[in-house]
């Protein structure tokens, strides 16, 4: 029974988090956008206390409920190990805490989160991946499915359908986001739950609360036959009946697996703080099953295993340790480093898909983007500084954004973060679907009102690429045309004669940096007029 | 039958259901190529005769030289194009020949070119398809389109050019092409600085050119300027831009009400060839409600019939063109002027008043789709553009104010339509208006002006500030 429910709030859970994903259109955000906004990181950056309490006190509670129910990753792992041989059959078995690499992992992240290396945070946050995962495997073939729906629908005269360009947003985040997937399904596959119990920060964090909850499956040793059937069915492979018919409730993600096979009612899940002042309580760790005991929460609890040097096994996990923390650096600086070559490799993934032409139509070059002194960031963001800080790369904004602006930087410092750039759109002003959907605070809401108000850069002109500056018409102002606040005025190149050609300039007071004028500039592959970001944005 | 009908059996006939179901679904896949009109004219006229076969063309006399033209002359701009090995657009001879030949079958004799149609290739074409008949089967009429240069060799070489393309030592109507732009002061310059028109009148008077003409777009004082011309040089005909549309409502700087022109023709006596009598196509494919009231006056008539039926009714009038693509357009038309029924003055009324008047309040670009000013330098998609927006409004779905019933299921359905019909980059929002195309519009359509006004109707849709 217990199962069963978990199993079908897990499938609406998991469900609904990739609909948000899919759903270019934004639509569904208004009645599931609290299904990523009670996802676990989004919301410890988005300093969303409320949630952040209540995921805590639900695993102080009920365990690590959240690990099988909320997070899409997290059932997503149970997915695929239902299809792997050892889950249909059963054949896990339990081993040992893989500690050094579990904490040496969550000391990163807690480095990285505070050092406001979000890029390596979103790499191994469980939500950030999926969501990257969704994004570029699974959204292009929903969006070619909604193209060929648009299509059939207009033959039948119906535009209840739009058309969705399908582009590669960001070749270093599609190769981590097929890297990510690739590990995640041979983990689960071979052995359940690796991934939460040895490397996602967030299972970790959980973890520390999780081993102290009030419910959660309890062993009857009397009427346990040792017939290791709940063992063999735990993904989490923290079930030890050898070792003493302990769980340990650290990994143990509430999957309600074991209590279904239990042939001889010796499991169950129940009310048990009392058991667990006389079992398996901080305060008496058990030395001699060494692995499944942390001690005191958080930081304590590392340096304890740290500094867990009178232990036989030290050497080995000091190396191991080393090993394990020396590769998790290796990969993390590899794959950027391999990021960092392949972002010198553009324009490459930056060319807009060729377009049909019959004959009649001239070429189109496609649109490069510019340097930028300082990136731009979403309207609602406040700063880059503040933008970087709170995303969680999870491309939920991306997905949304309509115009084709927002795109993972390949900036290392904020690699998979967004950005905003201009080759395909530029930033409409009617348009702020990115700030209704973001999670973690880092584009807040805001509305088109307000958008017109707020400066999250300037446009600057290269008079030698203006076609009118540099002689190629005589008239174009298409910048100016398009301007929605009305910032560029067309001046007389030769301000004494009445008859000379008119070139734009830029009313800095008045520029919102939206890219309207980048975007529609007629010069190619390079725009004369380009947008930089501000550091702080500010009211215009 | 037997209910029992064994799995074989069964399989069988779905197979042969499946297999009806996949001819009706090619049927129904064929049938949007052919036209409307193509359709209509399939309908034989009331008493089941077809006057395809029965009828007789109407031929009109020229009270100038006693030529009898048909009614129905056969505008030879139009043609279809193939690519040849080099990728080149070549002109399809095979079918020139075909629908030449079936046109002078049925009467029609009058034939209508220029040096610049098709991409300089018509002449040619129709002196091939033509120089297979008898020199006094047909009338062959070709222009002087010296627009690029005033200079007299150009118009020498046009003018030579012409004989041998045509294959002929003689032609029937020559025309003065296209004046109207810059009035007498331009006529002056393409051809009385030069002497172009004292050797024109020469060639008349020595029968290689037997009658003697112009084609005219413009506006009023540029037309009278050409009247007070007819004292002086004596047209032997006048080929204008006249349909039920124009008649009235002409816009009066790019063109004239024809009701004016033809007044003006008429007290003259001068012998007037019908251009544009569809009104470059529009005419044949109106809107919703338009083809509505024609239809609901006779449902057996094509859209296009109304319009030659409107200008074949005018006696003044010698000849009609058409730019007959297809074969259903040729036949449709002949059904039209072989025994040639006339409008009656309450018909008349309806094409230039009723029908004109609801046509007055679709405002869609005069565009007919003809790419001349294709490629843009931009990118641009202008033709696709403009059939985008007229078809919205044709077809009375255009969002015009927030105030509109359902505004805001035909604001999405243009948006969406917009951006499937035109790639992004090639929307209007892109126009610089570097004029390039201005020259190239036959219709003169102000192309970066209308491009500016569909972007900014685009842009306030997309801000909900319409």
């Amino acid at each position: 029974m217990l199962k069963k429910i978990r199993v079908i709030l897990a499938v609406l859970f998991f469900v609904a988090v990739t609909l948000l994903f899919l759903d270019f259109t934004g639509a569904i955000h208004h009645w599931l956008g609290w299904v990523a906004k009670i996802q676990f990181l989004p919301a410890v950056l988005a300093l969303n206390l409320v949630v952040i309490i209540a995921l805590l006190v639900l695993t102080i509670l009920f365990g690590r409920i959240y690990c099988s129910v909320i997070c899409p990753l997290g059932v997503f792992q149970d997915g695929v190990a239902n299809l792997s041989k050892k889950g249909k059959k059963g054949k896990y078995s339990y081993s040992k805490e893989l500690k050094w690499l579990r904490y040496g992992v969550f000391a990163l992240f807690v480095i990285a989160l505070i050092a406001g290396l979000n890029s390596l945070v979103a790499l191994l946050a469980p939500y950030s991946a999926w969501g990257r995962i969704v994004q570029n495997f699974l959204a292009p073939v929903w969006q070619w499915g909604n193209n060929l729906f648009a299509s059939i629908a207009e033959k039948h005269e119906s535009y209840a359908f739009y058309t969705k360009e399908v582009w590669l947003k960001s070749l270093p985040t599609f190769i981590i986001a097929a890297v990510t997937l690739v590990a995640i399904v041979i983990l689960a596959w071979k052995n359940g739950r690796t991934y939460c119990n040895t490397i996602c920060p967030v299972g970790t964090t959980l973890s520390f609360f999780s081993r102290f909850a009030m419910f959660r499956p309890v062993i009857d040793a009397s009427k346990c036959k040792s017939c290791h059937l709940c063992e063999h069915k735990c993904k989490a492979a923290c079930i030890d009946i050898d070792g003493g018919k302990k769980i340990d409730y650290s990994r143990c993600v509430d999957c309600f697996n074991c209590i279904e096979s239990c042939r001889f009612d010796a499991l169950k899940y129940g009310f048990s703080w009392k058991k667990s002042h006389t079992s398996s309580t901080p305060l008496h760790p058990q030395r001699g099953t060494e692995g499944r005991t942390p001690q005191t929460p958080c930081v304590a609890s590392l340096q304890n295993n740290t500094l867990a040097s009178e232990n036989p096994s030290a050497p080995v996990d000091k190396t191991r340790r080393a090993f394990m923390i020396g590769s998790a650096l290796a990969l993390g600086g590899s794959a950027l480093s391999s990021v960092k070559a392949l972002a010198q490799t553009e324009p490459a993934d930056d060319t807009p898909v060729e377009i049909e032409g019959e004959g009649g139509f001239a070429d189109i070059i496609p649109k490069v983007a510019p340097k930028r002194t300082v990136s731009i960031t979403p309207f609602g963001s406040e700063s880059v500084k503040s933008f970087y800080s709170h995303c969680t790369a999870c491309q939920l904004c991306v997905a949304v954004c309509p115009n084709n602006v927002l795109r993972p930087s390949k900036d290392l410092k904020h690699l998979m973060q967004p950005e905003m750039s201009f080759e395909r759109g530029y930033c409409r002003p009617e348009c702020v679907k990115c700030s209704e959907v973001c999670p973690a605070g880092a584009i807040l809401k805001i509305t088109p009102e307000e958008k017109t108000q707020w400066k999250v850069g300037t446009a600057k002109i290269a008079p030698w690429l203006c076609l009118v500056d540099n002689g190629t018409v005589e008239e174009c102002g298409n910048c100016a045309r398009h301007c929605p606040t009305g910032a560029i005025q067309m001046v007389r190149k030769e301000p004494n004669n009445p008859r000379s050609v008119r070139i734009p300039s830029v009313d800095e007071s008045k520029c919102i940096g939206c890219g309207a004028c980048e975007n529609l500039c007629p010069s190619r592959p390079i725009s004369a007029i380009t947008v930089d970001g501000y550091q702080i944005h500010h009211n215009a | 039958m037997s209910k029992n009908i064994n799995r074989r059996e069964f399989l069988k006939k779905t197979g042969e259901g499946a297999a009806l179901a996949g001819a009706v679904a090619m049927a129904g896949a064929c049938a949007p190529k052919k036209t409307a009109e193509a359709v209509a004219g399939a309908v034989v006229s009331g008493d089941g005769t077809d006057p395809l076969e029965t009828g007789k063309m109407e031929l009109r006399t020229n009270p100038g030289n006693g030529d009898k033209v048909s009614l129905l002359g056969y505008g030879c701009m139009r043609f279809t194009m193939k690519k040849d090995s080099n990728g080149k657009d070549i002109v399809d001879q095979d079918n020139v020949n075909n629908l030449i030949d079936y046109a002078l079958a049925h009467g029609v004799n009058y034939f209508d070119t220029a040096p610049v149609y098709l991409q300089g290739q018509s002449e040619k074409a129709v002196g091939i398809a033509l120089s297979r008949h008898p020199r006094n089967s047909y009338y062959i009429a070709t222009k002087m389109s010296n627009f690029q240069s005033n200079d007299r060799k150009v118009a020498m070489q046009l003018y030579n050019n012409a004989f041998k393309n045509l294959q002929v030592d003689y032609i029937d109507y020559y025309l003065l092409h296209s004046l109207g732009r810059g009035g007498a002061d331009g006529f002056k310059a393409r051809f009385e600085d030069n002497g172009v028109m004292d050797f024109l009148l020469a060639e008349r008077e020595k029968g290689k050119i037997r009658q003697l003409g112009l084609s005219f777009h413009g506006d009023k004082p540029s037309f009278d300027d050409m009247m007070e011309l007819h004292d002086k040089y004596h047209w032997d005909f006048v080929q204008i831009q006249m349909n039920y549309y124009d008649w009235k409502h002409a816009d009066g700087v790019r063109n004239v009400n024809a009701e004016y022109l033809y007044a003006e023709l008429d007290k003259r006596e001068i012998p007037i060839v019908i251009m544009e009598p569809l009104q470059g196509g529009r005419l044949a494919k109106p809107a919703d409600s338009v083809v509505n009231r024609l239809k609901e006056k006779d449902p057996q008539a094509s859209l296009a019939s109304w319009a030659f039926r409107f200008v074949g009714s005018y006696p003044r009038v010698l000849s009609v063109l058409s730019g007959m693509v297809y074969m259903e357009h040729l036949q449709d038309n002949l059904r039209t002027y072989m025994d040639f029924k006339p409008l009656t003055e309450e018909e008349k009324i309806f094409l230039d008043t009723d029908i004109a008047d609801i046509m007055a309040n679709y405002p869609t670009i005069e565009c007919n789709d003809c790419k001349y000013c294709m490629p843009c330098p931009y990118g641009i998609d202008i033709p696709g553009i403009f059939m985008h927006y007229n078809n919205s409004v044709n077809r009375g779905i255009q969002p015009r104010n927030k105030e509109q019933e359902d505004y805001e299921k035909l604001r999405k359905a243009y948006l969406v339509s917009y951006d499937r019909a035109i790639p992004t980059l090639r929307q209007a929002s892109h126009c610089v208006g570097c004029k390039q195309c201005i020259p190239k519009c036959p219709q003169s359509i102000p192309i970066p002006r209308e491009l500016r006004r569909l972007d900014a109707y685009v842009e306030k849709l997309k801000q909900g500030t319409l």
